[in-house]
């Protein structure tokens, strides 16, 4: 299975989702990395690009209702299904909007390594 | 009589083994032998290689500055709290800039949407400037702007501003971030390849050493690297190869150290073990006071100081049992004080997750003010020096950042280091393994994997995002831009553009143009077209 991890707008902050970078690597995952500061429209050409199987999104600035938004609206664009999640500063209450929006999970900072990694298992066990 | 023979090992004396976060292990004793040959026998303060403190009485006349970091939206709302700290008899304020302004965008670019205001001022055009600036005596209050991608710009932007409402620039103080290195390690608001951006940073020493010398354009941030993942023998290795790829950029200018070296200030990270960070900080001292005279030939002492802002330490807090961080930033602020900082800024307890609250942040200041008032931290300097455990400690930092500069040359700088990502890569693969050591428990913090109590999730909060106050910028944007000489706006550009061609000091082509009120993003632009733009290498 192939993971985009990307970051979209202009947070700067990448320690998380390089960390969970190296976590799916460990864990038998094929991880391909945007870099920083890429719209959604650049992402999602990255992840076709790369035949990728889902896209991790990681926003710390607190614009993720902002960006999912424009994911599900690029998605829709291109006609394309490829699920998609979110990991960083996620108040609780946030995560039913991300998912409403589309968004297959949404991890909050302080998540645990290992239970990104199982979520990702069970998804592949589906798939 | 040998003191040797008595000293005993951890395995000798039946006791597990200890290492420090930078690899070095720790002996359960220390003895007079362990310092018999430190370097810092008979050390004084304040006098030559300044292990002990670059002041001889550091804090009894004077404690450490206290300067907390705010952010405020508008350059109106930054205005009136000028008004008000001035009115309390204060003299400084950290300015934060929006995510737009620090990554070159002005604020009705598209991909500034979600973001203008949101981390800090949003600044546009000069006009920004000068309505935060309006009716503030800036002979009475000095300005430190958290900026680094575009701090030319805003650096031009501070010193046109106070020309034109009539200021003699040559006594203008102030001070910006502008370490631009460490963005590309950590924070990541880069813009221009790496060696472009090391000129520019280089064109604001040059220009301020000549016409602002009081203005401190450079403040090298150790803090970033480490929290990216760094040790701290790294945090300071790192911190010092860029120090001195910018004094190298200044002396190829023709300036002398004597006359750089005294402005130059650095930003580090305090948390983690108290006697490896205030070893860190006292080896470290003396390593750059010895890198200054002996590399470089500084004559003046004060050229030799490592000054130092030593604060923050956020990588150390937690989100669970939030009031624990009370008591790491009491213990922070000790350390900070015991490695003879100049000056101290402390995280709110509730950051990790929140917006500080005044009475979170009223908690820090009343930390750190029991420390000056109640704890006798002013009354001696260095009142740690002399230990057997810290001064062996701090013989040996000295020796082992010196050895992590050297892994830095052997990667031809670190400006080829940065440019490849090798640094990043180190850095980031740290980070993993710290970030595991905690989730698995093998490194202990409590409330997190070790004494856990069953707590309510913390709720993160972010200020609403304001889309009336970001639509009022934009509008003063398109005002202010409907109001300029366009014939003037295209040639200010073109020079700027020219000059970056013939490989000019761009300071004095954007002086001209922020007057002209060419914009942040405009002028970013021409830079652009000249340097291209950083390629960011994909290592995790």
């Amino acid at each position: 299975m192939k993971v985009l991890l990307s970051k979209p707008g202009l947070d700067g902050h990448d320690v998380g989702v390089k960390v969970l970078a190296h976590g799916l690597i460990d864990a038998g995952f094929q991880v391909v990395y945007t870099g920083l500061r890429k719209t959604i429209e650049e992402i999602v050409d990255i992840a076709v690009k790369n035949k990728v199987d889902i896209i991790g999104m990681s926003i710390l600035s607190g614009t993720h209702l902002v960006l999912a938004q424009r994911m599900k609206e690029v998605l829709a664009e291109r006609k394309l299904n490829i699920p998609w999640f979110v990991g960083g500063n996620i108040p609780a209450k946030d995560i039913e909007k991300l998912k409403k929006l589309g968004a297959h999970n949404a991890f909050a900072t302080g998540s645990k390594v290992a239970d990104v990694v199982n979520y990702f298992n069970s998804i592949k066990v589906k798939a | 009589m040998s003191t040797t023979k008595t000293k005993k090992t951890a395995e000798d004396l039946g006791v597990k083994r200890v290492y420090l976060e930078s690899g070095l292990e720790v002996d359960p004793v220390y003895t007079a032998s362990d310092t018999e040959n430190s370097n810092s026998k008979n050390e004084m303060p304040g006098v030559y290689p300044f292990t002990r403190g670059i002041h001889p009485t550091m804090y009894r006349n004077k404690p450490f500055t206290i300067r907390q970091y705010a952010g405020f939206a508008s350059p109106e709302e930054t205005n009136e709290r000028f008004q008000f700290l001035i009115k309390n008899g204060q003299s400084g304020l950290n300015v934060a800039f929006d995510l737009p302004t620090q990554c070159g965008l002005d604020s009705d670019d598209l991909r500034a949407f979600g973001e203008v205001g949101r981390v800090g001022m949003s600044i546009d055009t000069l006009h920004d400037f000068e309505i935060a600036f309006k009716n503030i005596d800036l002979d009475k209050i000095t300005v430190s702007m958290t900026i680094n991608g575009t701090a030319i710009i805003l650096i031009a932007m501070y010193i046109a501003m106070a020309e034109k409402a009539g200021y003699d620039i040559s006594t203008l103080r102030g001070t910006a971030q502008n370490d631009i290195l460490k963005e590309f390690i950590g924070r990541g608001t880069w813009i221009f390849p790496v060696d472009k951006s090391v000129k520019l940073v280089v064109d604001t020493i040059e220009y301020c050493a000549k016409h602002v010398p009081k203005y401190s354009p450079v403040s090298v941030c150790g803090y970033h690297i480490r929290e990216s993942g760094a040790n701290p023998i790294q945090e300071m290795a790192y911190a010092f190869c860029i120090a001195k790829a910018y004094t190298d950029g200044a002396l190829s200018r023709g300036i002398t150290i004597d006359d750089f070296a005294s402005r130059l200030s650095f930003n580090f990270d305090i948390y983690g073990n108290l006697f490896e960070q205030v070893a860190k900080f006292r080896g470290g001292r003396r390593l750059w006071a010895k890198i200054i005279r002996e590399e470089y030939g500084a004559k003046k002492d004060s050229s030799c100081w490592l000054r130092m802002i030593a604060g923050g330490g956020g990588g150390g807090l937690t989100k669970e049992q939030p009031e624990n961080n009370i008591v790491r930033s009491a213990y922070y602020a000790l350390i900070s004080a015991l490695s003879g900082t100049q000056t101290m800024a402390l995280c709110s307890y509730d950051e990790a997750y929140t917006i500080p609250t005044e009475h979170s942040a009223e908690i820090s200041l009343r930390t750190m003010q029991i420390m000056i008032h109640e704890m006798g931290i002013c009354d001696t300097v260095d009142p740690l020096g002399g230990s057997y455990y810290v001064e062996a400690l701090t013989d040996k930092f000295e020796e082992e950042i010196k050895k992590e500069m050297k892994t830095v040359e052997k990667w031809d700088g670190i400006v080829n280091a940065v440019a490849t990502g090798k640094i990043q890569e180190s850095v980031s693969k740290q980070a993993y393994v710290r970030e595991m050591g905690m989730q698995t428990g093998k490194v202990p913090k409590v409330g997190v994997n070790i004494y856990t109590r069953e707590e309510e999730a913390k709720e993160v909060e972010f200020h609403p995002y304001n889309l009336d106050a970001a639509n009022a910028q934009i509008g003063k944007l398109k005002t202010t831009k409907a109001a300029r000489n366009a014939e003037k706006v295209k040639a200010c550009l073109a020079l700027v553009k020219q000059d970056a061609i013939d490989d000019k000091n761009l300071m004095p082509a954007i002086i001209a143009a922020v007057k002209e009120y060419c914009t942040v993003g405009e002028i970013v632009t021409a830079m652009k077209e000249v340097y291209g733009e950083f390629k960011e290498p994909i290592f995790f």
